[in-house]
């Protein structure tokens, strides 16, 4: 204790927080060993994709690397398909949310404005449905593709994760709705909108926060999945970016550095996108609304 | 001590923003008041999840339908039929198939596999290792599950303690892991368990001594499972502070002065003033955890390389190399049919939890 912080333990009537005040400093310790624990992974990533490779195929592992390289990501930007990689990611998972965010708020307004029979069910419904274990899915939609001839195509993967991120799209953008008081929306109409322009006019500017925090959880969702991705799709050309990780596990190895740039390069848009919406996940995951 | 207070303690915080603002109806509000008045609660900080809409209005439920009665059908049209056809119907299908002998003659050949009734059920449940599989993966969730649980209320418990830029760099600690891709994580760990030049190794032998370098974690399936586990519950914990956090935020900071004042200690604080608060959202919590755990799929998957030895098959990989690897998709099925089925009790007990706390309302 060697901080000057508690005023007098003796004094205790006065201070309303005696245990708090008198021991933070202990506590701020284990929190900053506990982010230290935390964040280390995602340090040895960084730390390991800008190390030069000498060093990563060493014995003596050290914590910090005599000099920085960017040798790594070249390597990762050259190994073959990077830029279709990236192109099948982008395209996949944009369509896809662009796409289930329609529905969904659609959906959501339906379910968040109006009360009709069948609403409760189909909450139900959206909730359960996530609960499915991958593979459940997985088989008969292989099958089923295979039968329509969807494999190795983009549409088969866009159809998956545009409906995948419905459930929780949903849930959360009702969450919107129903917070937009519905006198707002009624007054437009009286003072002449349709309910189509008093959606437009009103409604949408107001759920527009909703619908971007929806999206980018949608968006890394997309960009995230590789289940999907790594068995309806064995065209190499058309490999999305975390199945083309694999390519740097060989029979001869793994390039372990150009693994880790080729990781950092994937991970740092959701990682920029966890930073903006963090605060509203925490609330959207609470409700039950999302699944990881 | 204050112990009995516990039972008139402010409903959990979903309750709480409940009423928080009348949702009404857009022709029901038009002709009936929205219930009788309701004291509304300040409203706490942050968006927070949505009042449910008030009970005195579902009367009404008929009369809205005369007025919109399409519109909202219309409006679900096109997220029904995409939840139909990406989840009703592969289920249904999962089903059906489970009773045929789907393989890969069937498969390219679009013949339809023939009836076998239990035939695939009986085969599987006859099959010790099915059994050794199901026990595997429960004991494996479990740990995962207390582990997460565990560890996770500990530490959102000391974020409530932590002085603010500890706390800052913290939440951005557990951001920085929570947004790791699956892909991204699974590898880092596979790169840390390195048997060459693995930084765990490495650093076992410098601090334990001992010798270390080359051990391959992965050929006992203990030692395996535990850096597995490590992955997921790293992975895990971040979602289970957060949140748990959040609900915490929620409990009056008077009561627990008070219950400090008239002399309950820091565990009786907890049992009786702050658990009550947060319980609900933790059974939540712990409920998803338990099926998330059981599913556990890719961090298996990819730590083994694409292709884990049967040592390390939990039911999902189970029912995946049975269906891909021995192309026997019916018995995939079966087993992922097996699997919903151990699962829905849990499923249900989530949906009662929520539909308890006002969330499907």
């Amino acid at each position: 204790m060697s901080t000057s912080t508690a005023p007098s333990p003796a004094g205790a009537g006065q201070d309303l927080r005696p245990d708090r005040k008198k021991s933070r400093w202990h506590y701020d310790v284990i929190g900053l060993l506990t982010a230290v624990l935390m964040a280390f992974p995602v340090y040895w990533l960084v730390i390991s994709a800008l190390r030069p490779n000498h060093e990563i195929r060493s014995y003596d592992q050290t914590l910090w690397p005599s000099s920085l390289t960017f040798d790594n990501f070249a390597r990762a930007v050259e190994q073959e398909n990077f830029a279709t990689a990236v192109q099948s990611s982008l395209v996949v998972s944009v369509t896809a949310v662009v796409g289930g965010m329609i529905i969904a708020t659609l959906a959501a307004l339906a379910i968040g404005r109006f009360r009709f029979f069948g609403r409760k069910a189909l909450l139900m419904v959206l909730i359960l449905v996530q609960m499915l274990p991958p593979t459940a899915m997985l088989i008969p939609i292989y099958a089923q593709l295979n039968a329509i001839g969807g494999l190795d195509e983009y549409w088969g993967l866009i159809v998956v994760y545009l409906v995948s991120t419905l459930p929780f799209a949903i849930v959360m953008i009702r969450g919107f709705v129903v917070n937009i008081p519905v006198e707002l929306e009624e007054s437009a109409m009286v003072d002449g909108c349709t309910r189509m322009g008093a959606f437009r006019r009103v409604i949408f500017p107001l759920l527009a926060p909703g619908l971007a925090a929806a999206s980018i959880f949608a968006l890394v969702n997309a960009w995230n999945e590789y289940l999907f991705a790594y068995i309806l799709i064995n065209d190499n050309s058309k490999y999305t970016l975390n199945v083309w990780l694999m390519t740097f596990t060989t029979e001869r190895g793994t390039d372990y550095g150009a693994l880790m740039a080729a990781s950092t390069l994937i991970a740092l848009p959701v990682v920029v996108f966890f930073m903006i919406i963090q605060k509203k996940m925490a609330t959207g995951l609470t409700s039950g609304a999302v699944k990881g | 001590m204050g112990g009995n207070r516990t039972t008139r303690l402010p409903p959990p915080p979903f309750s709480v923003q409940k009423n928080k603002r009348k949702v009404s109806h857009v022709t029901a509000a038009d002709t009936k008041a929205a219930g009788p008045p309701v004291p509304v609660p300040r409203a706490p900080k942050g968006t927070g999840p949505r009042p449910a809409p008030d009970k005195g209005i579902s009367g009404s439920g008929r009369k809205m339908r005369k007025k919109g009665e399409l519109l909202p059908y219309l409006l679900i049209l096109p997220a029904l039929v995409a939840v139909a056809a990406v989840y009703a119907f592969p289920l249904a299908k999962t089903v059906i198939m489970s009773f045929q002998d789907m393989g890969r003659k069937e498969l390219w050949t679009g013949e339809s596999p023939p009836w076998v009734g239990f035939e695939q059920f009986t085969n599987i449940l006859g099959d010790g290792e099915f059994w050794s599989v199901t026990g595997r993966t429960v004991v494996f969730m479990v740990v995962c599950v207390g582990l997460t649980m565990g560890i996770g209320l500990l530490l959102a418990l000391l974020m409530t303690r932590l002085t603010t830029w500890v706390r800052l760099v913290l939440t951005a600690a557990l951001v920085a892991a929570w947004s790791m891709p699956l892909m991204v994580a699974a590898s880092i760990f596979r790169w840390l368990s390195d048997s060459d030049y693995g930084l765990i190794n490495t650093l076992i032998a410098k601090v334990v001594g001992e010798d270390f370098l080359g051990h391959n974690w992965f050929l006992d399936p203990k030692q395996g499972f535990a850096i597995i586990a490590l992955l997921v519950v790293w992975g895990a914990i971040p979602f289970v502070v957060i949140t748990l956090y959040a609900a915490l935020t929620q409990v009056p900071k008077e009561l627990e002065e008070a219950a400090a004042l008239d002399g309950a200690n820091a565990p009786a604080v907890f049992r009786f003033v702050t658990w009550p608060v947060i319980r609900p959202v933790f059974t939540m919590v712990a409920t998803l955890s338990v099926i998330w755990d059981f599913n556990v799929f890719g961090q298996i998957w990819l730590l083994r390389g694409n292709k884990p030895e049967p040592e390390y098959e939990t039911l999902g990989l189970y029912s995946f190399s049975k269906a891909f690897e021995s192309t026997s998709f019916s018995q995939g099925t079966a087993i992922a049919l097996i699997t919903v089925l151990l699962l829905s009790g849990v499923a249900v007990y989530y949906l009662r939890q929520l539909m308890k706390t006002g969330e499907v309302e």
